[in-house]
């Protein structure tokens, strides 16, 4: 392999819990190679970005979590990867069930064309709890740690397609919360807003890895820097399949980088 | 720029609209003309009698009141039997059924079968309906006859509407551990049906105005009543348009462009119908 990280260093801060584990993953979508023999592993509680230039894969990477690329025909997995120390590639996995542990917020916001509090509610009812009571606990509650209830609590029963941009990642963040996930899957969450509702998503995300691991892809290498506790850095091979060049704690990746390629591309020589 | 080609381009750009309004006009005034037409020449036949009572003396007097009727009652019956078949076929199609030579046969005979001439489906349903399955010269027979024309319209449009459905939309239902049917049930399904309510309501108008298939397979000129089970023979008002104007000899003009008014009200007042279900769904979706 031409990473040539240490492996010692690789294994996250010490004293934590390690919530999600790969292990030599390799992904194909048909004959292409997309990711190659990728382990890291991300402890819990915290947030972890993916950086690296287009098309390396950072996005197929993020959804070997919750299986999303399990949707493309022709897409194929091996190695493991593991939630709890449990590969959700096994045999006996419900992909319906690690989705609702695994929460994803997509690129672009993609709030349902419904109303407030029916998109944060989509999911619990989609699980079974139909109560009206129960239901408006959840969505204030969602929508609190989504840092939104105040900008919408009087207007529950508008349409979603009518807040701003930013208004509705956090709405995407709410709807996701409110299924209680333990781990949440960012896409590059702020690639479509401005830089005041970036700053709001990322103060969220701050207060949220409280309570929940969060991986985030970015293409923002200032974003990844303020907001994130570990950093990987992923890059292309020759043949365009996506390899884990560098990671570690953010804040050595970016002042110190092991790898002479993630300083270059830190540094802005590619990418 | 010289004063000339200014001129020029003016010229050119004078020319061009003149074109386009010419165009439209070609094709919105002849339409303009029928229905005017049609309404000039029919509105005298038009009577409360001629709406409320059945025919008489072969048609030359009484009413249409049966063929209006059956006329609906077909609508209705086609519906029932295309819809739910044309929807569950279109998610099927396009969620569920894997993208093999298979697959794109079937969807290739479903685009097809909107090009079949209509008559082919009446000699269709007289051979299968009407004599195989014994269901006689019937509404039902007609019924599922136009159900069978009306399906490749109804498949193809749920088709293309669910397919309409962003992605966006079923990545984050499935994203926060929906299943697949919640997904398409609570997601795709409401998003596509403006899209499936238009290409059915169109369906069923176009059902409405056919003659050729339902002349074979139950529709009566004058009947006395109004068919009282799905078995019995019906009036329908193209059919009876037709052997009006056709095959009755000294047939009141008037009565003639008064049924064709009547029908044209029919099958206009479908198309308003289908707007606003339209517009009464979006404007519940996104939620005012």
């Amino acid at each position: 392999m031409s990473a040539n990280y240490a492996p010692l260093d690789n294994r996250a801060v010490h004293s934590q819990v390690i919530k999600l584990k790969t292990e030599k993953v390799n992904l194909y979508y048909g004959n292409f190679q997309a990711l190659r023999n990728i382990s890291l592993d991300i402890s819990k509680q915290s947030i972890t970005a993916i950086i690296g230039p287009s098309g390396c894969g950072k996005s197929s990477f993020l959804r070997l979590f919750n299986r999303m690329n399990d949707l493309i025909v022709g897409a194929r997995v091996n190695g493991a990867v593991a939630i709890d120390d449990i590969n959700i590639y096994g045999q006996d996995i419900d992909v319906v069930e690690l989705r609702k542990r695994v929460g994803m917020v997509f690129q672009k916001p993609n709030p349902f064309p419904m109303s407030i509090f029916d998109n944060v509610a989509f999911g619990p009812r989609r699980h079974g709890r139909t109560k009206r009571g129960e239901l408006e606990g959840i969505v204030e509650r969602s929508l609190h740690q989504a840092a939104l209830w105040d900008e919408v609590k009087d207007k529950l029963g508008e349409s979603a397609l009518a807040l701003s941009g930013g208004q509705q990642q956090r709405l995407c963040i709410a709807r996701v919360l409110a299924v209680e996930p333990e781990v949440i899957l960012m896409d590059e969450p702020c690639s479509a807003l401005d830089p005041i509702a970036t700053l709001k998503i990322e103060d969220l995300m701050r207060s949220l890895s409280d309570d929940y691991t969060i991986v985030i892809v970015t293409h923002n290498m200032q974003q990844a820097a303020r907001v994130s506790d570990m950093a990987a850095f992923l890059m292309m091979e020759r043949d365009r399949a996506g390899i884990l060049v560098e990671y570690g704690p953010t804040s050595q990746l970016f002042t110190n980088p092991k790898d002479k390629r993630t300083e270059d591309y830190i540094t802005g020589r590619f990418g | 720029m010289s004063v000339q080609t200014i001129a020029r381009r003016e010229l050119t750009q004078r020319t061009a609209f003149g074109l386009l309004v010419l165009a439209t006009a070609i094709v919105a005034i002849p339409v303009l003309f029928l229905i005017i037409y049609i309404v000039v020449n029919g509105a005298g036949a038009i009577s409360w009698e001629f709406l409320t009572q059945p025919p008489s003396q072969a048609g030359k007097a009484g009413g249409i009141f049966p063929a209006i009727v059956g006329t609906f009652y077909l609508m209705l019956g086609t519906l029932i039997l295309s819809l739910p078949v044309g929807v569950l076929a279109g998610i099927y199609l396009t969620e569920y059924a894997r993208d093999n030579w298979l697959t794109r046969l079937i969807n290739m005979a479903i685009l097809n079968l909107a090009g079949v001439p209509s008559i082919v489906y009446g000699l269709f349903g007289l051979g299968l309906f009407v004599m195989a399955m014994h269901f006689g010269m019937s509404l039902l027979s007609a019924s599922l006859t136009l159900a069978c024309q009306a399906l490749a319209m109804t498949i193809t449009t749920s088709r293309e509407a669910i397919i309409a459905v962003p992605r966006e939309y079923r990545e984050g239902s499935l994203a926060i551990g929906a299943t697949k049917w919640q997904t398409i049930r609570h997601v795709v399904l409401p998003q596509a049906l403006p899209g499936i309510i238009t290409g059915t309501v169109l369906a069923m108008s176009r059902a409405a105005g056919e003659t050729a298939p339902i002349l074979v397979v139950g529709a009566a000129f004058i009947l006395p009543g109004l068919p009282s089970s799905p078995f019995d023979q019906f009036m329908a008002l193209p059919y009876h348009l037709y052997t009006a104007a056709a095959h009755v000899p000294g047939m009141p003009k008037a009565n003639i462009w008064g049924i064709a008014l009547v029908l044209l009200v029919v099958v206009l007042s479908f198309n308003s119908l289908a707007v606003f279900i339209r517009v009464r769904v979006r404007r519940r979706r996104f939620g005012s």
